[in-house]
């Protein structure tokens, strides 16, 4: 089996040493770092998110795919800084003001990531102005936003506001998601997109970026 | 009266066939070695972690339907608005694993260590809840006396039914969190509430235990609110008075199947 097919494999069976050993062979053999990511751990990576979409494999599966991603990354991170190699696009995420659950939000991270995406991760406890701000000065093409509780969900709203008034609705496009925000709660504050999971989420700024 | 409870942490380890269903792995699956072997470290860092406790004060219905009107912002109607006034029993709670385990996870997740910080996660939302019923066997211990006879005060007839309701759940707004703390105080248990109605530690439960008839707590599931709900866990509540003797169930290591 090709050495690419083989990160792909063993990313798939999320086993993380293999993935490291395997990506430092490629780079021995001089292939380009781009070429690792896109062939080997992003491809891997493809076929894990369709399987959790498809539920035949479940969150522990994509979880052990992530770390073992996480290992080929490392190795390339530093390369691929070297290269300029352009990401997927920039995707700045958080969890929003008055909010501090964000397993939902890092899994969404962790997925986006793993399509290739360049993730900013704000943590929890945003407030509008700064995914805003961080958008504007990263260049970020979509801003995804975390809720847990009803109440925390107006946060959203003031973002949606805020690129409108900044003139930047055009050019950044917004999603949300969480456990209590709706498809109509998205479409009734002016966001883009709504993700009902991690692997959704992914689909969904697919389709903004494109 | 307030009364604190101390909860033994090898009451509320979930079983690991629940945990893997609370992370969305259908009951038929059985778990890889790799994703064993992290199921068995979260439940490791469980029991070194987790330090449950919970508070509780009973409330006359007067009470009581003052904390629930809260900030006025409750979907009429409701199914709770109908079930406390024909309770025997109505106590506040709030139950937590404590700071420890809630911190932990983002810091897994911060080091890496995705699989084992999600398992975590998933393992302590469980955990919680067992912890909850665990105050709830103390409740219902208190609305109906063992013997089967009817509470000091005349209350608690021998087939009555506890189940908790929760501020977020059912067209109670989650705002009446407010109300629920002035009143019951679950800072001594370590709980803070932040104006976002959020509870700090991030693995903790607040509501109202109703002891009373099996029949009081029936309901339908047909309020509008109904459609947005994504637990639609009243269903197996109510199911559950049913099927089981007085009392509630308490899932175990051993049970994995007593989980709501
Ligand atoms: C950027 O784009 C995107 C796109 C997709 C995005 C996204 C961003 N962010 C998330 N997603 C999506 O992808 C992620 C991965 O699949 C998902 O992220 P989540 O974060 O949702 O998913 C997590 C990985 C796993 N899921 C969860 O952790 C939430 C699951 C449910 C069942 C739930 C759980 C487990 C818990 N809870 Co509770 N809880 C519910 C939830 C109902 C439900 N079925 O969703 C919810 C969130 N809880 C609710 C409530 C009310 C509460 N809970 C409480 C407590 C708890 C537990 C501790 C028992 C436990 C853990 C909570 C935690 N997160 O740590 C209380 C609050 C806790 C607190 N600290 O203040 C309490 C207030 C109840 C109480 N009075 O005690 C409800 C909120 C409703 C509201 N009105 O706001 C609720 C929706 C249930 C309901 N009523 O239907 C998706 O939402």
């Amino acid at each position: 089996m090709e050495l690419l097919e083989q990160i792909a494999k063993e990313l798939e069976s999320g086993d993380d040493k293999a993935v490291g050993s395997l990506t430092r062979s490629a780079l021995e053999q001089k292939t380009e770092a781009s070429i690792i990511l896109n062939e080997g751990l992003i491809a891997g990576m493809q076929v894990v998110g369709d399987r959790f979409r498809d539920h035949e494999i479940f969150l522990p599966d994509v979880l052990l795919a992530a770390r073992a991603m996480n290992a080929g990354l490392a190795l390339l991170e530093p390369l691929l800084a070297e290269s300029d190699t352009p990401a997927r696009g920039k995707v700045v995420i958080g969890t929003v003001k008055g909010d501090l659950h964000d397993i939902g939000k890092n899994l969404v991270g962790i997925m986006l990531n793993g399509a290739g995406f360049e993730v900013i991760d704000l943590g929890k406890d945003v407030a509008p102005r700064e995914f805003v701000e961080t958008a504007r000065e990263t260049g970020a093409r979509v801003i995804g936003m975390s809720a847990l509780l009803t109440t925390t969900m107006p946060s959203m709203k003031e973002v949606v506001s805020l690129l409108k008034s900044e003139g930047l609705n055009g050019t950044v496009r917004t999603i949300v998601g969480g456990a209590p925000v709706t498809e109509e709660y998205a479409r009734d504050i002016g966001a883009d997109a709504y993700g009902f999971d991690a692997a959704n989420a992914v689909e969904r700024v697919r389709e903004l970026t494109n | 009266m307030k009364h604190t409870v101390d909860i033994p942490v090898q009451d509320v380890v979930p079983h690991e066939r629940t945990v893997l269903r609370a992370m969305g792995v259908p009951r038929d699956r059985e778990p890889g070695e790799q994703v064993a072997r992290v199921l068995e470290e979260a439940r490791d860092e469980l029991r070194s972690l987790a330090r449950p406790r919970g508070i509780y004060a009973e409330v006359s219905p007067r009470d009581f339907a003052r904390i629930y009107r809260g900030d006025g912002d409750n979907e009429r109607p409701n199914p709770l608005e109908s079930i406390f006034p024909r309770a025997d029993h109505l106590a506040l709670f709030a139950v937590t694993l404590g700071a420890g385990v809630s911190d932990r996870i983002p810091d897994l997740f911060g080091e890496g260590r995705l699989a084992l910080g999600a398992t975590l996660d998933a393992a302590a939302s469980e955990s919680v809840e067992l912890a909850a019923e665990r105050l709830q066997r103390v409740v219902a211990g208190k609305a109906r006396p063992k013997g089967g006879g009817a509470h000091a005060s005349g209350r608690g007839a021998p087939d009555a039914r506890t189940l908790r309701y929760s501020p977020g759940y059912c067209g109670w707004n989650v705002t009446g969190q407010r109300a629920l703390f002035s009143t019951l105080g679950p800072e001594e248990v370590g709980i803070r509430l932040l104006p976002s109605c959020l509870m700090e530690p991030l693995k903790s439960i607040s509501g109202v235990m109703v002891t009373g008839p099996v029949e009081i707590h029936e309901f339908e599931n047909d309020f509008p609110f109904c459609s947005e709900c994504r637990t639609k866990e009243c269903r197996a509540r109510i199911q559950s008075l049913r099927h089981e003797a007085p009392g509630i169930r308490m899932p175990t290591e051993g049970n994995p199947n007593g989980a709501a």
